[in-house]
């Protein structure tokens, strides 16, 4: 029997998701945002839970973090040789992992922290970035029973089949402290029993959680394939990743600048604006119209030094954001917040296409580069 | 009388008890079908005479007519029928090459109505377009996505020419002289306050409509008629039209006797000559040539409109359309075999070229895989025939799509398929100005209006209960569709799953 496996197959899923940023640059370990979303944990099934972590790696800050899922040992051997053709790796071990009855079939599981070999770029004529997102890419589409499922410097992603406190559990998530954690829970409306499947998805340090089903994905996929993407899981998550990967990395996009693409206002708002403004989003509108993502979606995208909360132009699924000092918290629900603070100095709903940009103070964004967090 | 071995295709059948010999049907059928009998008191017609156009039909006051397809026919033979048989028939007799006009009417597979549309339930909501907004508004032409900035940081909005259209059709080239200068004014008027464009054909602009030339294509064709500077100052865009789905690797062939003053002014051709379009464009012979003419126009026009170029869809389209798309142009524009027209041989018609659903899906996926389906906007044309043909079309990969027939058909025709006759009883594809002036531009201008508004609500309602409310999410979202009853093969070039996968 074939098994139905993501990628063979486009599985639609409710779910939720949380994250929790501190801009002052305080680290903090993960045991809050497991906190939060399990407090929403009927919004899951079971079938799928994931974090991203950022500024946990100082130690290794220029160095890529690598996570892969391999399937046996022939398949990380295989892949380990491809990694060290391309890669210098400077430490390469399993990820630690508790024993939690409820998480099982779980794959090896390994972290490499690289630097790409010189050469190696240089033979490709792209930047460092773009190398290792091939890289990725490649190990990805060709290396049966190898999933890289985190690429950044500095973060990482953790994530699992099994509940989101099992899957922090499992991953001892209260060992990390970093400045920012998203998380999330998963509700597929199918079996998909693999481990790349859950969220969040990533490429580099670009992270995205998200709760809904896009209507656009097949238009937004075919359009993002012909930039050097690959979409192997046919899932909305990896689609919303590229697209915020090819808009910031490649086309220079800031976030702000990708919420007005991905959730453009609709005609009848942009004739109302002013014309300097109504004029930049009709050049939105027709240059980057491939990537306007339609049908329900909240999206929590993490980068380095900053977290972007957004929900499709008709707000067609719940959000909530909220901040208490330097601490910037966005939701699926209130109560997930208020279960880690209480008290808030601002709480709201953000509006459709409202995208909820946090970044680390200047200051903190230094030391985050020095390595000093 | 020598022997007549063609009995005609339909018979006209009065009901006496209703006739009331007013003798309208007379006056109206150019063709004379139509006759009175005065000792008898009575109406007789000639079937050979009628072309089915349903003209007598539509205004006998009595409803005593009706036009019916013969059942006279030959021994059943599955190789030798009537058609062929009739054919072979018409040409001892005339030694000639057979003329045909509209779209391919042929018995080929429909791949329109073996795609299947999505809708959203329960994981993701249906939207209702009466309630929340819903957008078909797209825009034609190259969308470069580099970005460029200001001193200031930030993005200078500027992009190459676009032409906007508030929903994703346009109505395609039908030439002044083939049709009827109602039939064009109608077309220009509902252009206009659709915010659409039409298309002028390969027959210049008459003068009176350079008024609506903010949503006028203009074509360049190999006869070149009617170009000039203030045809191209004119318009909104520029058609060079390489080739025609209904006759691909065909000219053009305007009988001298539809070229009357006006239509001789407005082509810059003398009356009473027939207006020859050449197969080729004598100066393009290679896809080189075929760049240099797109720069020229877009040097005429400063670089202020689009070009568009527009292709048959054949064998090879999808390389084709590449080699245009690196050619500058900004819109490709695709014709398949069953796109009408005015005259085509029917040979051509009926044998050459392939549909448009295939020739879209391999010219899109083409485009994609080099990389640039960005560098240009993709037309499909050729039977488009209701608002589910556009949907599927645009989920295909389509930008927009052009319509002829159906704008005709709007406008009255029945299909009877005689245009090449010149003697439309609708007053379309006529020159003869009685016929024309029964073609009511107020009246046809209107009922174009009326066929895009509903299509455009239904648009929005499969939109809608796709959970799509921007028509550009929905370009190329092929996982929208899916086909019925077709083959391996056919599912793989169209990109689409199987109904149930
Ligand atoms: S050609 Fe048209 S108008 Fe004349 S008889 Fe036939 S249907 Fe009637
Ligand atoms: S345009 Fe006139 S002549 Fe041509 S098919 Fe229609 S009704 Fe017949």
């Amino acid at each position: 029997m074939t098994e139905i496996t993501e990628g063979r197959c486009r599985i639609p899923s409710g779910c939720a998701i949380s994250g929790i940023f501190s801009r002052s640059g305080k680290r903090f370990s993960g045991e809050a945002v497991t906190d939060s979303i399990s407090v929403m944990h009927e919004r899951s099934n079971g079938l799928g839970g994931g974090f991203a972590a950022y500024g946990i790696y100082p130690e290794h800050k220029d160095r890529y973090a690598l996570h892969l899922f391999h399937n046996d040992q022939d398949a990380r051997q295989r892949c380990e040789a491809f990694i060290e053709d391309n890669f210098e790796v400077v430490a390469a071990s399993t990820i630690p992992t508790s024993r939690v009855p409820a998480i099982t079939g779980e794959p090896l599981i390994w972290r490499y922290f690289a630097v790409p070999r010189k050469d190696k770029i240089a033979a490709m004529h792209v930047d460092e970035r773009e190398f290792v997102a091939q890289c990725t890419f490649d190990i990805n589409k060709n290396f049966e029973g190898s999933f890289v499922f985190s690429s950044g410097k500095n973060m990482g992603v953790f994530k699992a089949v099994g509940y989101p406190e099992d899957v922090a559990a499992f991953y001892r998530l209260s060992d990390y402290e970093g400045y920012c954690f998203t998380a999330h829970g998963r509700y597929p409306t199918n079996t998909p029993g693999w481990w790349g499947g859950a969220h969040p998805f990533s490429l580099l340090d670009t992270t995205v959680v998200h709760n809904g089903e896009i209507s656009s994905y097949d238009a937004n996929r075919r359009s993002i394939e012909m930039y050097g993407y690959q979409c192997t899981l046919q899932t909305d998550t990896e689609v919303i990743t590229y697209i915020t990967d090819y808009l910031t990395r490649k086309k220079g996009l800031t976030y702000e600048e990708v919420c007005d693409v991905v959730a453009a206002p609709f005609w009848s708002e942009i004739k109302k604006m002013p014309e300097e403004q109504a004029e930049l989003f009709k050049y939105y509108r027709t240059v980057f119209a491939p990537y306007l993502i339609t049908g329900p979606f909240s999206v929590l995208v993490g980068f380095e030094g900053g977290m972007m909360a957004l929900n499709d132009r008709l707000k067609l699924r719940s959000m909530v954001a909220a901040t208490k000092d330097d601490m910037v918290y966005a939701a699926s629900e209130e109560a997930a917040i208020r279960v880690i603070q209480p008290e808030l100095d601002r709480i709201w709903a953000p509006s459709g296409g409202e995208c909820v940009i946090a970044r680390l103070y200047p200051d903190a964004m230094a030391r985050l580069k020095e390595g000093k967090l | 009388m020598a022997v007549n071995y063609i009995y005609p295709e339909q018979e006209i059948v009065r009901n006496y008890d209703r006739c009331i010999a007013c003798r309208a049907c007379e006056r109206q059928c150019a063709n004379e079908a139509h006759e009175y009998l005065p000792e008898q008191k009575k109406m007789t017609s000639d079937d050979a005479k009628c072309v089915s156009c349903h003209r007598c039909v539509s205004i006998c006051p009595t409803r005593a007519l009706k036009i019916v397809r013969t059942d006279h026919d030959f021994r059943k033979n599955g190789s030798w029928d009537k058609k062929n048989i009739y054919e072979v028939y018409k040409q001892a007799e005339t030694g000639g090459v057979l003329l045909s006009s509209m779209g391919n009417p042929l018995d080929f597979p429909i791949y329109w109505d073996k795609i299947l549309l999505n809708a959203s339930q329960v994981t993701n909501p249906s939207i209702d377009p009466l309630r929340e907004p819903m957008e078909t508004r797209v825009f034609l032409g190259a969308k470069s996505q580099d970005v460029t900035r200001g001193a200031d940081g930030k993005i200078i909005p500027k992009t190459t020419p676009q032409l906007e259209l508030s929903l994703p059709v346009m109505f395609s080239a039908m030439s002044y002289g083939s049709i009827s200068y109602n039939a064009h004014e109608s077309l220009a008027r509902a252009a206009t306050e659709l915010g659409i464009y039409y298309n002028t054909g390969e027959g210049g602009l008459h003068e009176d409509f350079y008024v609506y030339g903010a949503n006028t294509i203009v074509q360049v064709a190999s006869g070149r008629f009617g170009v000039h500077r203030e045809y191209l100052d004119a318009a909104a865009g520029v058609e060079i039209k390489m080739g025609q789905g209904a006759k691909p690797g065909i000219g053009g062939h305007l009988p001298g006797k539809k070229v009357g003053a006006d239509v001789s002014r407005t082509r810059m051709i003398p009356m009473g000559t027939d207006a020859i379009s050449p197969a080729p464009h004598h100066d393009i012979y290679s896809i080189e040539d075929l760049r240099q003419l797109v720069f020229s126009l877009k040097e005429a026009t400063a670089y202020k409109k689009p070009v568009i170029v527009k292709i048959a869809a054949v064998h090879n389209v999808a390389a084709i359309a590449s080699g245009i798309a690196r050619s500058g142009a900004d819109i490709v524009s695709i014709d398949g075999f069953r796109g009408g027209t005015g005259a085509a041989p029917t040979r051509i018609r009926d044998n050459v070229g392939i549909p448009v659903e295939m020739a879209l899906a391999a010219v899109d996926k083409r485009l994609r895989d080099e990389g640039i389906r960005d560098r240009v906007s993709v037309v499909a044309a050729g039977s488009i025939r209701n608002a589910a043909d556009v949907v599927k079309a645009v989920a295909l990969g389509a930008d927009a799509v052009y319509i002829g027939t159906a704008a005709l058909l709007a406008l009255g025709c029945h299909l009877c398929r005689t245009c090449n006759v010149g003697k439309c009883n609708w007053g379309i594809a006529t020159q003869q100005p009685d016929l024309v002036k029964r073609l009511n531009p107020d009246v046809g201008y209107r009922r174009l209006v009326n066929l895009m508004t509903a299509w455009k609500h239904e648009i929005e309602e499969m939109m809608g209960g796709m959970g799509i409310n921007s028509i550009e999410s929905l370009k190329g979202n092929r996982l929208m569709l899916r086909g019925v009853g077709l083959n391996e093969k056919e599912l793989s070039i169209l990109g689409i799953g199987h109904a149930g996968e």
